[in-house]
């Protein structure tokens, strides 16, 4: 499925572990980010945006790279975001349970290929910024994507690839070192 | 003769060599790393597996191509040094890597990432008190080695203090150590493992392994390996046949009533440059 945003119902139809492709516009925002803005407010609309989990690297205004950040230092610091109409948080690695039951309903979690920031910045392009003085990384910077190539992680029915892949791991290890 | 400690030239060469040896690191994955994630891509059976693993060679291709960094973490830099005996351990050393540091985040650039541990304020250039680590040893010539190390893979490294009889709990404390990291350090991961030592010098040993190179493991390596690719996490946690591209082990004495082991762990970016520093 290609996404665009502004999104909306049509990310209910996604499953963890399908593909997509998204455009249109995303918001970066890492754990500085994300008090201010419990604190301020969301600077951009909320309604059917996109929250991108990443710290780019930006010279002269243009952005260098920008691949994911690890997405679940973010857990307990989500919600408000998905309370206030955000449809959509790309990241890396996968996000906790109180995220996932917040999704419910309402939007998804998608899964960037983390350390691919040469190949995300190739379909991005810098568009504004808010909150520049918290630092190059923890800023939210407003990008342009062009066919961002993602996975579902998380999707709006509670499913979740990357607890689904922790499990059989759980039970390999177990089963491998005899822990009962 | 003992070269000069305060001598500018010599903290100037070694400045320009850091940050060229920064540059080749954070621009071009090492060729040991590049063919082991080939051979990943090559054997892996899942098909979001592949895909991940595809993605991660095309932009270690575009990086090069672009000449910009692989990773927007660009990590902090851990520094090792070789010294010659003509040369003076001195200041001098430690301020040229400090200004290598400073000359590599503005020209690359690098992300800033060094901040005070308390009031997270960023000193917008990779250096602060006491970072980078440099670490000396004794060496024919002058060379410049950086592992530039991001924070995933660092945040979900691990210490144990073990007891001397849990020798053959060394598996399971490293498959263990990637089963809680889950996705969270972007694996592939290659783990430095320190086996021995005191608490500190084991988590020394772990990052020093993560220089070794990763085209051969020992017996015991491949053990280890293989204990953590059994847990099937696979590329960025999404699961998968490829979770550790490498088990690097490195091993020194240690008490009688002691068995320290760390895990390092490292991203598939595992980043790494040396360069002799021209004199």
């Amino acid at each position: 499925m290609n996404l665009k945003t502004p999104l909306g119902d049509e990310v209910l139809d996604l499953r963890a572990g399908d593909t997509v492709t998204l455009s249109g516009t995303i918001y970066t925002a890492r754990d500085e980010a994300h008090l201010r803005m419990m604190e301020e407010g969301i600077p951009f609309d909320p309604e059917g945006a996109v929250v991108y989990h990443c710290g780019p690297v930006v010279q002269d205004g243009r952005l260098v790279v920008a691949g994911p950040t690890t997405s679940a230092r973010m857990n307990a610091i989500t919600g408000f975001l998905i309370d206030a109409g955000v449809r959509a948080l790309v990241g890396k690695g996968g996000m906790g349970p109180e995220v996932v039951e917040r999704l419910r309903g309402r939007g998804v979690y998608l899964a960037l290929t983390g350390g691919c920031a040469a190949l995300a910045a190739d379909r991005m392009s810098l568009s504004g910024v808010y909150f520049e003085d918290l630092g190059m990384a923890e800023a939210v910077w407003v990008i342009q994507i062009d066919n961002l190539p993602l996975t579902v992680g998380i999707d709006a029915h509670g499913g979740d690839l990357f607890r689904a892949v922790r499990e059989k791991a759980k039970t390999q290890f177990h089963q491998r070192f005899n822990i009962r | 003769m003992m070269v000069n400690p305060a001598d500018p030239t010599l903290s100037s060469a070694l400045a320009d060599a850091t940050a060229r040896a920064l540059a080749e690191a954070e621009i071009r994955l090492p060729p040991d790393v590049l063919a082991a994630l080939r051979r990943a891509a090559a054997a892996e059976r899942d098909e979001i597996a592949r895909r991940e693993l595809g993605n991660i060679l095309e932009n270690i291709a575009l990086a090069e191509e672009r000449q910009v960094p692989i990773c927007q973490d660009t990590g902090v830099p851990v520094v090792y040094l070789t010294l010659p005996p003509d040369i003076a351990f001195s200041p001098a050393l430690f301020e040229g890597v400090r200004e290598g540091v400073r000359r590599a985040t503005a020209a690359i650039p690098l992300r800033p990432n060094v901040v005070d541990p308390l009031t997270r304020e960023n000193t917008g250039d990779n250096t602060g008190p006491g970072m980078p680590a440099v670490h000396v040893t004794p060496g024919d010539r002058l060379t410049v080695t950086v592992l530039p190390k991001g924070a995933g893979s660092e945040n979900v490294s691990r210490i144990g203090m073990l007891l001397p009889s849990q020798a053959k709990e060394i598996p399971r404390f490293v498959a263990e150590t990637m089963l809680l990291a889950g996705g969270k350090p972007c694996p592939p991961v290659i783990l430095g493992v320190g086996i021995g030592g005191t608490f500190d010098m084991a988590a020394a040993l772990a990052k020093e392994a993560l220089l070794l190179p990763v085209d051969t493991m020992d017996d015991y390596e491949q053990e280890l390996c293989d204990a953590v690719n059994a847990l099937g996490i696979g590329p960025m946690g999404l699961g998968g046949d490829t979770t550790a591209l490498a088990v690097k082990v490195k091993r020194a004495a240690c008490h009688t009533a002691s068995l320290p082991v760390a895990v390092n762990v490292q991203c598939w970016a595992c980043r790494r440059a040396t360069v002799e520093v021209e004199r």
